[in-house]
């Protein structure tokens, strides 16, 4: 049972997640429009900036930390069948977050703080933008802290019991969040905001890109690890099976949390103010990381394989077609996976060292991205919400067949649109520019892979509608739902768990580690170098 | 603790699959010299016009007593300057990149010449171009509202039909105040 205060909880953040996410779908689509110069009345790079900006922030910041925190409640209280710790504290997290975001909202659109979701230094936007920004990670840190205390209450309670998979990563994820928001909120504290209000002359966009990439690799794990969470512990049953192991998942996640942290660098290949060899070191790092994303797959689809041959498929392939396709959490992790193949091929290339510099900052990003964020992560987030809906609402999902639906859209149009954005990137077009202005012909082999764009984009925002249009109509059901949610059981019951796999105290203490080791004289170094500082700029 | 047999081995696998990229990561960087623009290197990127590497009658290409070319560039809203280069192919070229304002990062279409341009630091790449033809050099991070019409232009001509242009005058041009 999902008790009262974790549902109105769950329902407050998702729904924030959920609007802020369909607004900036509208946004989307306008920019893909708008950038392929097809349609020359709404030509506008000032408005297409304050769009980009806006887009960004409510998809990177908004949509995921509002889901995490709404998704890590229910977890929470779930799985450890314990209330929230602190209500109070959730719903300050919730307030403070909140108006953050609209603080943050209000120069991003009235084109003040068209600053892009990165802020890169110097170019400096209005100081409500930063304060805001701030408000909605601060919000979050009280999330974690709740996440972190239910895990050492619940083990107090029971010690040496397995904390259950769920919460482990759940808890796992807010003390990732709490190292990785440390970078950048350094940055806008001790940078932009003094900047922004005019008390400080000169910035080091040098110090303020290092700390910022500090952040911008382990953020992507922040937002990735409530999926790969669905793909252990809720896929499973979904599909009729069974969860292939439970320690494996634990390592993962472990492996996942620690090293995505030190590994920046890899954002800052191209860039001066770092030497190489901390680059090669980030850049090593970068592929232990996706040695847990192997294993990721690999259990995944030895879950699903497990419930095809349980539902009587045989064969080497028989078992995927005697899946439930048409349960929106199976479905979504099959295209889910696609995704990820596909994403994880233009991942490998982005992350060596020296092939990056065919791709980097080019539309190649933007496609790659989009691909793995807004596709692989995001069509999770959609598969949860279909699962919590009925289950909290307590009334029916509105309509199965639209959900089915609404997933294939979403995938098919993620293809149209992504597939040539990362043609463009190889053609060399750059990503964020709001028009082609260049004098060159190498331009004209652009447009066609525009035109797909646009298309694709279309098919995604009708998505996107059908999405949000089959949540609130279930909520206006007459019908009764009842159901709980239903946690995997591993195939092998856990019995004795390593400490190392059912507690963070000592990873907490590598991180910390390995964070000297990896970002300590790379900061330092800034202030025994004679530097030379920035004042800002306007956009 | 149970590790399934076909996980062991697929974890091995995985290890493998990471290992060669890493390993031809390493060898390329410690053997054979591939590595990304890094030379840390710091410079004010306010008055650029009274340094003496980036002062306005040195920017472009350059070609010293040894032969070394070198290509010295200052990147400013909105432009790459001097706006139009020509440079021989298949010469080891390397370009000195210099911001006077925000931040900006600049590449060459189908070729890896590719670098960040931070304000505050000089960003060196060498590289070779092969092919010869006309190339844009493309502003490719978002540095203002005209951020679309920031380029200029690289001609890129046959090693033997190249000639060093001549050496600039010393000092005493015209500054850019
Ligand atoms: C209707 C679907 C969508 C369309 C058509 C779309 C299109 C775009 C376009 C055209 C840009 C500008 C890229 C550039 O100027 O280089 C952009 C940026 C961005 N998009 Fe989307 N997008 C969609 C959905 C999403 C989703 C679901 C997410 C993530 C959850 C997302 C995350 C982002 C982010 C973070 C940026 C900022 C990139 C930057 O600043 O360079 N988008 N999107
Ligand atoms: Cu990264
Ligand atoms: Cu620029």
């Amino acid at each position: 049972m999902i008790d009262v205060v974790t549902k109105k909880l769950a329902f407050c953040h998702l729904w924030v997640a959920f609007g802020a996410f369909l607004l900036a779908c509208f946004m989307g689509e306008y920019q893909v429009l708008e950038r392929s110069g097809f349609i020359p009345a709404i030509e506008s790079p000032s408005v297409y900036f304050a769009s980009v900006s806006t887009h960004g922030v409510l998809m990177a910041f908004v949509l995921t930390t509002f889901f995490i925190m709404g998704f890590g409640y229910v977890v929470a209280t779930t799985s450890l069948k314990q209330p929230i710790w602190n209500p109070q504290w959730a719903w300050a997290g919730f307030g403070i977050s909140s108006f953050g975001t609209v603080l943050a909202a209000i120069p991003l659109l009235t084109g003040k703080a068209s600053v892009l979701y990165t802020f890169y230094p110097p170019i400096i936007g209005h100081w409500m933008f930063y304060v805001g920004a701030t408000l909605l990670i601060v919000g979050s840190w009280l999330w974690c802290v709740i996440m972190i205390m239910m895990m050492r209450e619940w083990k107090q309670a029971n010690p040496g019991a397995p904390v259950p998979l769920a919460m482990f990563a759940t808890a796992g994820n807010a003390l990732l969040w709490l190292w990785t928001s440390a970078g950048v909120a350094l940055e806008v504290l001790f940078q932009l905001i003094p900047m922004a209000l005019g008390w400080m002359d000169t910035l080091d966009p040098g110090l303020a890109r290092t700390l910022f990439a500090w952040t911008l690799h382990p953020i992507v794990y922040f937002w990735l690890i409530p999926a790969y969470t669905a793909f252990y512990v809720l896929v499973p049953k979904q599909a009729g099976g069974y969860l292939f192991s439970d320690e494996i998942a634990r390592a993962a996640f472990v492996v996942l949390i620690v090293f995505a942290l030190p590994i920046g660098f890899h954002h800052l290949y191209m860039d001066p103010e770092q030497a190489k060899g901390w680059k090669l070191l980030h850049g090593v790092g970068t592929f232990v990381v996706s040695l847990p994303t192997f294993i990721t797959g690999f259990s995944v689809i030895a879950s699903l394989e497990i419930a095809g041959r349980l539902r009587g498929g045989k064969g080497l392939f028989g078992w995927i077609g005697s899946l439930p396709w048409r349960n929106p959490m199976v479905l979504s992790v099959i295209l889910a996976l696609l995704m990820l193949i596909l994403g994880g091929f233009g991942g490998l290339v982005n992350a060596s060292y020296a092939m990056n510099a065919m791709i980097h900052n080019t539309a190649w990003v933007p496609g790659h991205f989009h691909l793995i964020f807004a596709g692989t992560t995001v069509i999770m987030y959609f598969a949860i919400a279909y699962y919590l809906w009925p289950i909290m609402a307590g009334k029916p999902l509105f309509s199965k067949d639209m959900a089915l639906v609404q997933l294939w859209t979403w995938f098919i149009g993620m293809t149209i649109l992504t597939t040539p954005w990362h043609v463009l990137g190889l053609l060399g077009q750059p990503r964020r520019i709001s028009g082609v202005e260049y004098n060159s012909l190498l331009t004209l082999a652009w447009d066609p892979y525009e035109l797909a764009m646009i298309f694709g984009g279309l098919v995604m925002l009708g998505s996107a509608c059908l999405f949000v249009y089959n949540l609130a109509m279930t909520h206006r059901s007459q019908e009764v739902f009842e159901g709980e949610i239903e946690y995997a059981e591993p195939i092998h019951p856990v019995t004795d768990l390593p400490e190392y796999l059912n507690d963070f105290t000592l990873w907490n203490k590598v991180i910390a580690g390995l964070m000297a080791l990896s970002f300590g004289v790379p900061i330092l170094q800034f202030f025994f170098m004679k530097t030379f500082g920035s004042s800002a700029w306007g956009f | 603790m149970h590790i399934d047999p076909l996980e062991k081995k697929w974890a091995y696998a995985a290890v493998g699959i990471a290992g060669l990229f890493v390993g031809i990561i390493l060898i390329d960087a410690l053997f054979h010299g591939i590595n990304a623009p890094s030379n840390v290197e710091t410079i004010d990127s306010a008055s650029l016009h009274l340094s003496e590497e980036f002062d306005e009658d040195n920017l472009g290409v350059q070609v010293d007593e040894s032969g070394t070319i070198t290509i010295r560039m200052v990147a400013g809203r909105y432009g790459f300057y001097p706006k139009h280069i020509t440079v021989p192919a298949d010469t080891s070229l390397t370009f000195r990149w210099v911001s006077m304002d925000v931040l900006h990062g600049v590449h060459m279409p189908m070729t890896n010449m590719s670098t960040m341009i931070v304000p505050g630091y000089v960003a060196q790449v060498t590289t070779t171009l092969p092919k010869p033809g006309e190339y844009p050099l493309l502003c490719n991070e978002y540095c203002g509202i005209g951020h679309d019409h920031m380029w200029s232009n690289v001609s890129v001509v046959a090693k033997e039909h190249w000639t060093a242009p001549g050496k600039a005058p010393s000092k005493g041009g015209q500054d850019n105040d």
